[in-house]
């Protein structure tokens, strides 16, 4: 591992990374790009050059300092490019989901007031031009894939690549002003605006400055000894806090080497080709890989699947154990490696996992059987707690001292207080300057001593000093007869079942609890193929009476594995019933970072949450959906609310509250 | 007709040229059967031209006369202006006439890759030993191609499914591919037999947005045959209507579908 040694007393600002880099690792590859079938490569002078002719570019079309410049695309060089540019030019970057309808498009777009909008591709161009329509504020739409564009009104828009042309061209009129613009940025500008999706209401624009993201990129890249050799895959939407600090502060700090993944349909190619040395996820994707290979091995020979079954069972006893180098005698770990031989190696080359030095998840919580598996197959998981507002961390596992339960101790430069009903608070150099243009929310969020409240639940461990996270703290409640409600805790349990997507309990001040449960369509699906059970559409495979019973069985177990908690095993699922439609991010009921939207859903399903407290068998019921454009529809459908079976509460435990 | 004859620009700002391929009093016969009964029409630079019918009306039987793989008994087909003797269906694709099949005509156990470079096989022109010999030449040849291949798996965005064996693709994917390798040999005329047949919605509004940037972006002039009349109305310039083997119609959609004759063909008409 190359210490990075420049003093950190220039690099005030990421452009001044940019150029360090250029510098000290001019022949690396700064960034790597899948395109037309192979892999495209940029070295750090090379990305420079880029970055600075679209700097200039953007200097020819007019931008000025402090102008919000929105991008909205997939990951691909060109718009980091575009978002270090902007920096260059004094503007402020503001990624955008580009999975977005147009309405939150407009909202965010209208509230930064942006100027320039750079585009993935056409799609994202219509919808910016939809929004338009409205704003009349947009004053240049750039687009990054020439697709589809030729008939377009070019009187408000330019291809970026002619943008960065323009730029070139121009260098001797344009450069001046662009090293003046760059020389005023310091710790303290505006590095990037990003909105946070937020469980609650209208999205908020988080400031962070250079100071954030540099000190965050700085200290975390030490925690995990992270160096220029790095590989990493941008895959995660660029609108997202994670991916700003992995593909650009860390990767500025480091000198590291980013990789554009083709298309979203080759993200699992890609992953193999790279083979990342660092890797983020959230529980999800581990979840969807982890019930992929399990799908697959239902399907492999009865040899095959019999050394795997064997093997896994051998890593998931002693695996963990050798990862984080604890005793283990030395039969056991001649198996391990004749496993890492037959087994663990091909599988984790097929996962695109060879390479992983330090892997992360957190979003949500992970189930413990799914960390385990990586984990036993020798790929070093851990989990982090961290927010926007934190520049990402907060708290963060160390090497060898994981668990599936907690977060992990303090980041390093964080210091965290625990307030007396429970609530997480924060105090970073990563601590968001202030939420754009909403100096309320800024005040009820950050006091003046600079300390966030998280809204998180959790407690320290006295033994350990890792931090365990609760709930949301808001969402923790009480039942009518005042046990306490953590629907979280309930919900992830349903949802480590691979047939289960997503849940939701209620229960806050009532006398028991219910759940929706979403079938996972890829698992069931699967399970339904093998059993011969026809379907046509998700709906009806929502319905058949085998997935019911089988969904059932699943929440009677948890609510045995809920008893045996005295403190929350009043959060037993007495009624639940199986939703009818995927919980959708587009219909307002999950944020864009796949969170429940408790709200939401009550308010949009009060006749089934009424049906589940009402003691009826069946409901009928008319549900609104979204299309992917923006178009709406109805489906209808009559669910079947089903009983499960519950564990009594042994008195003695509620006497002993 | 309300089509003008000289080159003009549609309303969506493709050009439309001159006359490309025209067919001229064409009858075609397998023994006593008579498929094609004395129709005329014509193909012009950059247009999409749909060939619709019921069910036994003629239209794939004059599909393979464009592509060379009928001859008709009486008639004439003039390409690019000149009379085209009858030819071997290799011989007319060299000219740059390509086409997909109704009933999906790819190499199974292929992956997606190779069947579309089979599409390149008329642009290669390494000589076999040189091909043996690899280095050089042929070498040359296979980048070149590979990145042409690239940019039309790109444009067809099926990236994904590269190194997949066709086999194992769903329908409406491998007549994606289909498609791609008809690009491969970058024909100025594409023969589509019925693109959409078997598709859902949604598969046939992909492969419409891709029939139509391909015309839009590459400039490929595009006959087709379909059955969904949604789609023929909403794709192509200018339609011909047959019936019995005979041409009932042709015009622009707005026309044929007011035409008294192709109302009757479709919706029945009491005989005698």
């Amino acid at each position: 591992m190359e210490a990075i040694t420049t003093p950190t007393g220039e690099l005030r600002s990421v452009p001044a990374l940019l150029r360090r880099n250029a510098l000290e690792f001019a022949g690396r590859t700064a960034y790597r790009e899948k395109e037309y079938g192979i892999w495209q490569s940029w070295t750090w002078a090379e990305a420079l050059a880029e970055i600075e002719w679209l700097a200039m570019g953007f200097l020819a079309l007019g931008m000025d300092r402090g102008d919000h410049v929105a991008i909205i695309g997939r990951n691909r060089p060109a718009h980091y490019w575009a978002m270090v540019a902007a920096q260059m030019c004094g503007a402020v970057p503001v990624p955008l989901y580009q999975d977005a309808v147009t309405e939150e498009m407009a909202y965010v777009l209208e509230h930064c007031g942006a100027r320039f909008v750079v585009c993935g591709d056409q799609e994202q161009v219509d919808k910016v031009i939809d929004v338009q329509e409205r704003l009349h504020q947009i004053e240049h739409v750039l687009y990054n894939d020439k697709r589809g564009m030729r008939k377009y009104d070019h009187t408000h828009m330019n291809w970026l690549h002619d943008v960065r042309e323009e730029g070139r061209v121009a260098h001797y009129r344009l450069e001046e002003e662009m090293h003046k613009r760059e020389a005023e940025l310091n710790y303290d500008s505006t590095c990037v605006m990003l909105y946070t999706s937020g469980t609650t209401g209208k999205p908020k624009g988080v400031v962070l400055s250079n100071r954030n993201i540099i000190e965050t990129s700085k200290n975390s890249s030490e925690f995990d000894r992270l160096g220029v050799k790095e590989e990493i895959l941008a895959y995660l939407p660029m609108a997202w806090v994670g991916d700003f600090i992995f593909s650009v502060g860390q990767a500025f700090w480091n000198g590291f080497c980013v990789n554009c993944p083709e298309s979203a349909e080759t993200m699992m190619t890609d992953l193999r080709e790279i083979a990342p040395t660092y890797y983020f996820a959230p529980p999800r994707v581990f979840e969807t890989q982890l019930t992929s290979v399990m799908i697959r091995m239902e399907d492999a020979s009865a040899v095959k699947r019999a050394l795997f079954r064997h093997y896994l069972a051998l890593a998931r006893r002693i695996g963990p154990a050798i990862l984080d180098g604890k005793p283990v005698n030395a039969i056991d770990r001649m198996r391990y490696a004749l496993g890492e031989f037959l087994i663990y190696g091909p599988l984790k080359n097929a996962l695109g996992f060879s390479k992983v030095r330090v892997g992360y998840t957190a979003g949500e919580a992970i189930g413990p059987e799914i960390f385990d598996f990586y984990r036993a197959l020798g790929i070093n998981l851990k989990q982090l707690y961290g927010q926007t507002e934190a520049s990402v961390f907060i708290a963060q596992q160390p090497d060898n001292e994981v668990r599936p339960d907690t977060v992990g101790v303090t980041s390093p430069g964080v210091e965290i207080r625990i307030a007396d009903n429970g609530e997480i608070f924060y105090r970073s150099p990563g601590t968001f300057v202030e939420y754009y243009k909403n100096p309320e929310s800024t005040a009820s969020t950050k006091n003046p001593e600079g300390w966030v409240a998280t809204g998180d639940a959790g407690f320290f461990e006295p033994d350990t000093g890792h931090l365990r996270i609760i709930d949301r703290a808001k969402d923790v409640g009480k039942m009518a007869d005042g046990q306490m409600f953590a629907p979280k805790y309930v919900e992830n349990k349903l949802k480590f079942y691979p047939d289960i997507l997503e849940a939701v309990v209620f229960g806050n001040g009532r006398e028991m609890c219910t759940a929706f449960i979403n079938i996972d369509l890829t698992a069931v699906g699967n399970w339904a193929e093998r059993n011969n059970i026809a379907y046509a559409s998700y709906q009806e495979l929502a319905g058949h009476p085998k997935v019911l019973e089988t969904i059932r069985t699943h929440v009677e177990e948890v609510n045995r594995s809920v008893a045996q908690d005295a403190m929350l095993s009043g959060c037993q699922i007495h009624r639940f019933l199986v939703l009818h439609k995927e919980l959708d991010a587009d219909d307002g009921e999950m944020t864009r970072t796949r969170k429940v939207r408790r709200s939401v859903i009550a308010e949009k399903y009060a006749d089934l949450i009424a049906a589940l407290y009402d003691g009826s068998d069946s409901v009928s019921t008319v549900t609104e959906v979204t299309y992917e454009d923006g178009r709406k529809g109805a489906i209808k459908a009559t669910l079947a609310v089903i009983d499960a079976a519950t564990v009594a509460q042994r008195p003695m435990k509620a006497a002993a509250e | 007709m309300s089509v003008p004859a000289d080159p003009y620009v549609t309303e969506d700002g493709r050009q439309i040229g001159g006359v490309l391929m025209e067919m001229k009093n064409i009858t075609l016969r397998f023994g006593g059967v008579v498929a094609i009964k004395d129709i005329s029409f014509d193909i012009r630079e950059g247009e999409i031209r749909a060939i619709i019918g019921p069910n036994g009306a003629g239209k794939s039987s004059m599909l393979n006369v464009i592509s060379g793989f009928y001859h008709p008994q009486e008639g004439e087909v003039r390409y690019k202006g000149a009379l085209r003797p009858a030819m071997k269906p290799y011989e007319v694709a060299r000219m740059g006439v390509g086409r997909t099949f109704q009933n999906i005509a790819l190499f199974e156990g292929m992956t997606v890759l190779d069947n579309v470079m089979t599409g390149r096989l008329t642009k290669m022109k390494a000589p076999i030993w040189r091909q043996a010999i690899w280095r050089g030449v042929a070498e040359q040849e296979e980048i070149h191609n590979r990145e042409q291949i690239e940019k039309i798996i790109d444009f067809l965005e099926i990236q994904a499914i590269r190194k997949t064996p066709v086999g194992r693709l769903p329908y409406g994917l491998k007549k994606r591919v289909e498609l791609a390798r008809a690009l491969a040999a970058e024909p100025s005329l594409l023969l589509l037999d019925e693109p959409m047949a078997g598709m859902n919605v949604e598969e046939k509004e992909d492969m419409s947005r891709f029939i139509l940037d391909v015309n839009d972006e590459f400039g490929t002039t595009i006959a087709l045959i379909e059955h969904d009349m949604g789609v023929v109305m909403d794709l192509s310039d200018r339609v011909v209507v047959m019936d019995y083997g005979k041409k009932i119609g042709d015009g622009t959609p707005e026309e044929v579908r007011n035409n008294q004759e192709v109302i009757d063909a479709y919706l029945g008409v009491a005989h005698g």
